[in-house]
């Protein structure tokens, strides 16, 4: 991917996700990686090389909630189905299922304005999983929240994907959210971004909170952290 | 889950503070009544001093009459020709007019604030022109609108929208702009129509701006409504042909009424107007708060 402007983003990129995967990918800020996501949805035309996925009903949870202030949680989570043409009915029946898996049921006359920054994003991820989405991309979505109130989201996220079965496509900065929830994770260099290794996840789902202090986990993190140090420096190397 | 109990926590001590902020609002309210009351006691006592103490009594009747005499022959009078009635006869064919004015404003206003958020060639066309009619002075157009609207009614509307149309464009247009790149990538992302999202995202999320805009537009309708008047005096008699005669014929106590009276409508329309945005907007925005 090489934007208009000369920006080399994307280089020589190939993996495919399948339903059931939840593929992380971490890597230093302004590698790409927000680039890639967007071409996988179609967000923006690839300058060469091809993309194929279902696009019809995507998920997409960005990195800011994107809440319209205007409408209270309910409404907010009812926005995608509301676009697809679904009857009212549906609708409702889909945004009260979704609110309650994300467990803000008792908040759907809330406002945006009063919610914390947690909240926001699980409304968020409510509205995403109203049209249950065989393809769900997530970039960096709680980078904005608290450490504690990320580990909870991450379990959340986690039991989501255990229960739905999507085709997960991650991206953070956070070495051990990318573990926790994934079934692989991936490193990318610095600009123009590459995948530079591959960590397949051993741990099955459910996965408890515990699994944090497993000694498995601490050596699976300080691998890829070690990976994505090397990462950085062919950054400096580059200036 | 569990975090959400979690954070019922903070949402709770927020009601709290809502209460804490009703009794400092409360204090605040008193303030809002008070202060202006001192400032027009302040007034009403240098208007006095002036009349009274600055001017013989010649002049007390010709430039500055008191307070009271302005109350008793203008307020309390209500006669034919003489007195409040007239005033407030001329008073609803300005407000009608204001009204109107204001209205034809909002529609055209915001049909061409869509249309040149559709495309960037559409806004460089239009804009510049709603610039000129902007900062051309209205006495230049008039030689101009009594040829094609003579001078009764329409041409008293004409001048309102000439006056009111700038803002609901410029507040509605940069409304419908500012809806953010995550929310246009959202409606993309699902297949969203022009229409839809126009009607979905662009226009709520216009709503604050345009009300502000409104609200400037509807001060500039009462502006527009009297000075119309003042130009185009065939037919019905409006606030300002009144003035413009109460001087010409040295009824002073009632020129001052009437000019008091056109301005505490100006100020309904302005209150209304914030009423209406304070309404709309109470749930969700922030400039919501500031009015009561
Ligand atoms: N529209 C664009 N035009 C030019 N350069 C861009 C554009 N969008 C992103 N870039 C550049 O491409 C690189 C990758 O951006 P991004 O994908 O947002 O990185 P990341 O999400 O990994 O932090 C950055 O250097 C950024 O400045
Ligand atoms: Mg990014």
């Amino acid at each position: 991917m090489t934007f208009p402007d000369g920006t080399e983003a994307l280089d020589g990129i190939s993996f495919s996700v399948s339903m059931g995967e939840f593929v992380t990918i971490v890597g230093p800020s302004g590698c790409g990686k927000s680039t890639l996501l967007r071409i996988a949805s179609g967000l923006l035309e690839p300058t060469s090389g091809r993309v194929e996925a279902d696009r019809e009903r995507i998920g997409y949870v960005f990195q800011d909630a994107t809440l319209l202030d205007w409408r209270n949680v309910q409404n907010n989570v009812e926005l995608l189905p509301q676009l697809h043409g679904f009857p009212k009915a549906e609708r409702k029946r889909l945004a009260s299922e979704a609110i309650e898996l994300v467990g803000l049921t008792g908040f759907e006359r809330h406002y945006p304005k009063s919610l914390s920054g947690g909240m926001k994003m699980r409304v968020s991820l409510a509205r995403t999983l109203t049209l249950a989405p065989p393809l769900f991309l997530f970039d960096e979505p709680f980078a904005a929240v608290d450490e504690i109130t990320r580990q909870r989201l991450n379990e959340e996220t986690q039991a989501l994907f255990q229960r739905e079965g999507f085709a997960g496509l991650f991206i953070t900065h956070s070495i051990s959210e990318a573990v926790f929830m994934s079934t692989r994770v991936m490193v990318m260099s610095a600009r123009p971004g590459r995948i530079l290794s591959e960590y397949a996840v051993p741990f099955g789902y459910p996965r408890q909170a515990d699994l944090r202090f497993d000694a498995r986990f601490g050596e699976l993190c300080g691998e890829v952290s070690v990976a994505l140090e090397g990462a950085h420096a062919s950054e400096a190397s580059h200036e | 889950m569990s975090e959400a109990d979690h954070e019922i926590e903070p949402a709770l001590s927020e009601v709290d503070a809502d209460e804490d902020e009703d009794e400092a609002r409360r204090g605040a309210a008193a303030w809002t009544y008070l202060a202006p009351l001192i400032t027009f006691i302040l007034i009403i006592g240098a208007w006095y001093f002036i009349s009274y103490v600055r001017m013989d009594a010649v002049r007390r009747r010709t430039a500055l009459p008191a307070p009271h005499t302005v109350f008793e022959d203008g307020l309390l009078v209500w006669e034919d020709r003489k007195g409040l009635k007239p005033i407030l006869e001329a008073l609803l064919v300005t407000s009608r007019v204001a009204l109107i004015g204001l209205g034809i404003s909002i529609a055209i206003g915001v049909i061409l604030a869509i249309v040149m958020n559709t495309a960037k060639w559409a806004e460089r066309s239009i804009f510049p022109y709603a610039v000129i009619i902007q900062v051309t002075p209205i006495l230049a157009l008039v030689p101009l609108i009594r040829n094609w609207y003579g001078f009764g009614i329409p041409a008293r509307v004409v001048v309102c929208v000439l006056i009111a149309i700038f803002p609901v464009i410029t507040n509605t247009l940069f409304g419908l702009q500012s809806a953010k790149e995550g929310h246009h990538d959202l409606f993309t992302l699902h297949h969203a129509s022009w229409l839809t999202r126009l009607w979905r995202l662009e226009m709520p999320g216009a709503m604050p701006a345009f009300l502000t805009g409104m609200r400037i537009a509807a001060g500039g309708s009462v502006i527009g409504a009297v000075v119309g008047d003042f130009f185009f005096r065939q037919g019905e008699i409006g606030l300002g042909r009144l003035i413009d005669n109460y001087q010409k014929d040295t009824r002073i106590p009632e020129l001052f009424t009437a000019t008091i009276v056109a301005c505490l409508f100006g100020i309904a329309i302005f209150l209304i107007v914030g009423w209406i945005s304070n309404r709309t907007l109470k749930h969700w925005h922030e400039s919501a708060r500031n009015y009561t």
